[in-house]
């Protein structure tokens, strides 16, 4: 269980970013950081993960404070993927994913055959065996960022946390990355990723956080959270929610300024459809 | 699906594919300079055969003149080019990993200039300027450069390689322009070291070398202790953090090392530019992206370029004799433009 408790952050010399914040991460589930750009939430992430040291307050794993842990001992426990990295030029997939082992290696404990198994399942599992000796510049957007995540998979963390995985990506990577994620909860870790895509949050989250001026403005279920009250609140925008046809999670429609009511009851058909399929 | 597999294999970025390759390639290594370093103590203004050579260095016999010139100027001289090769190839490689910036060098990052000039007040200022003097002050000037140039690259913003790349210039064009300033009003001191300041290893005897082998030693023995977490950093510092990594001490320790690897080679052979520039691009393209490999590569064939670089200078204009930096630039100048134009991140 990952805890914040009246967690302040702020950049160095910067104003704080994050409010006393309080909030509790289940075991076992996806939780999704939204909100608009600058709210915090990218903050909130590095803050639980000490990559940012708290002005007050605490994070705690499993009652553990996170500040006093050993370095490596919290990297054993908790695994945080940055926004967009990038590896550097020449390095293979297999070594990237080694550097997942980091935590768990010391002077007197190198590389042995647990480790080369590690990998070896970490590379399977996010289907990167074949492009194992393949450099990591040399791959798609979509399989560098798998590439990303086996590395953090051979860190054999409980916990994963992850600064909008699915930047950058087109629309079948994201799916397949957030696929990917879905399964890893699956089998048991909790994760916690920051999105910018409501409905992907929507979609693959038990807990979506909807956090405005790095406070939190609405903490919930899917269907508690996206609603057009709080997307209203949280974004500024107007927004219709309807349900997903596909996974009947909140599905937001953005309403803005440039299709004012008019212009969109009269070519409302498609929206109207679903609608009307909905509550058939 | 056998077809994909050749595929995915062929796409292998290195030359030395296999990691089984990398301990016997680096021992080739060791072997080409060995047979460099003997061919190179050969040439001179005399031409000395290798049999005379082998017989100066394991029997020597001090009243024959050929063996006391190998002896008392030529092998110090080689000696001097591989451990200032070696020494700036391992600065650049670690300043690389640890700023993820190709264009990192301690030549282009001003930390030699920083030295050079440091030296070049020590001998001004003081009258009885002693040997260990002129290496305290390389490395009080290369600390301090160091200090200065990332404060500066890192001024409104992190220290992105456009940057750095900038602020290293800018420093090293300022920097030097002292340094000749001071050298100009001061006729005796410019005679003595004129050569020095373009980077050469004319002159070189044991003394000096006794004095700046430790502090390398030292600054080599720490790149390749903490060489494991260089290809850690190199992935980034947040994700570095995130595995656990202590990257302050990590950061901190490889400082060190460039300190006392630069610094310990200017106060040898003055500012040698490039090579720390050339050759971890050179030992990256051989073994990859792997610092625990990029580290002992770069340090051999630093050696090796030097060398070469220095019998260049010796033997283009003979008898003439060219300044060894003079040379390195020759060769580094189209390089950095190769690195600015297509390898760098902005």
């Amino acid at each position: 269980m990952l805890q914040a408790e009246n967690l302040s952050l702020a950049y160095a010399g910067g104003t704080n970013v994050v409010h006393e914040l309080n909030l509790t991460i289940h075991p076992g589930t996806i939780t999704a950081l939204v909100g608009p750009n600058g709210c915090g939430k990218s903050t909130l992430l590095r803050g639980l993960s000490r990559l940012l040291k708290p002005t007050s307050g605490t994070v705690y794993l499993d009652g553990a404070n996170i500040h006093t842990m050993k370095a490596k001992e919290l990297a054993r426990q908790l695994g945080i993927l940055p926004q967009a990295p990038t590896a550097p030029e020449g390095l293979t997939v297999h070594e990237l994913v080694e550097q997942g082992r980091y935590p768990h290696q010391s002077w007197f404990n190198q590389w042995n055959a647990d480790d080369e198994r590690i990998v070896a399942q970490a590379l399977d599992q996010t289907n990167l065996s074949l492009f194992a000796d393949r450099a990591v510049d040399t791959l798609s957007g979509g399989q560098r960022q798998r590439a990303w995540i086996a590395l953090a998979l051979a860190q054999q963390t409980e916990v994963l946390l992850l600064d909008e995985p699915t930047t950058y990506l087109d629309l079948a990577h994201q799916i397949d990355v957030l696929d990917l994620l879905a399964e890893l909860n699956e089998r048991g870790r909790t994760i916690v990723m920051v999105l910018h895509d409501l409905n992907q949050a929507a979609r693959y989250a038990d807990t979506i956080v909807a956090l405005r001026g790095g406070q939190i403005v609405a903490h919930g279920s899917p269907d508690q959270v996206i609603v057009p009250e709080n997307i209203l609140q949280v974004f500024g925008l107007e927004a219709e929610v309807v349900r997903d046809p596909v996974t009947g999670t909140p599905l937001c429609i953005p309403i803005g300024r440039r299709s004012g009511r008019n212009r969109r009851v009269s070519a409302a058909s498609p929206g109207n459809d679903v609608q009307a399929a909905l509550s058939a | 699906m056998a077809a994909q597999v050749k595929l995915v294999q062929s796409a292998s970025t290195r030359i030395l594919g296999s990691r089984a390759w990398l301990l016997p390639g680096l021992f080739l290594c060791l072997l080409l300079l060995g047979v460099l370093l003997l061919w190179s103590i050969t040439l001179g203004a005399a031409d000395i055969t290798p049999q005379v050579v082998y017989t100066a260095l394991f029997h020597y016999d001090a009243t024959q003149f050929d063996q006391l010139i190998i002896q008392t100027v030529r092998l110090p001289r080689v000696l001097a080019g591989v451990i200032v090769g070696a020494a700036l190839a391992v600065a650049g490689a670690i300043m690389q990993g640890l700023t993820r910036n190709p264009l990192a060098d301690s030549g282009l990052l001003g930390i030699n200039a920083g030295a050079a000039f440091a030296v070049v007040l020590a001998i001004t200022l003081l009258d009885t300027p002693s040997l260990s003097l002129y290496t305290v002050a390389a490395l009080i000037g290369a600390g301090v450069a160091a200090v200065f140039v990332y404060g500066i690259g890192a001024l409104g913003g992190g220290a992105t390689p456009l940057r750095l790349t900038l602020a290293g210039v800018i420093f090293t064009a300022f920097i030097s322009s002292i340094t000749t300033a001071i050298l100009i009003q001061n006729q005796e001191t410019l005679e003595q070291i004129r050569f020095w300041t373009a980077g050469s290893l004319a002159g070189r005897d044991f003394a000096i070398i006794a004095q700046t082998v430790p502090l390398i030693a030292v600054g080599l023995g720490a790149a390749l202790l903490i060489s494991r977490q260089i290809t850690t950093i190199s992935l980034g510092e947040d994700v570095a953090a995130g595995l656990g990594q202590n990257t302050l001490i990590v950061k901190l320790v490889a400082a060190l090392a460039v300190v006392l690897l630069a610094g310990g080679a200017v106060a040898l052979a003055g500012p040698i530019g490039f090579v720390g520039l050339v050759i971890p691009q050179v030992a990256r393209f051989l073994v990859g992206a792997d610092y625990r490999w990029i580290i002992p590569y770069s340090a051999l064939i630093g050696g090796m370029l030097v060398t070469l670089a220095d019998v260049a200078a010796r033997v283009i204009l003979r008898p003439l004799e060219l300044p060894v930096g003079v040379m390195m630039a020759l060769v580094g100048a189209p390089f950095f433009i190769y690195l600015a134009r297509w390898k760098v991140r902005r």
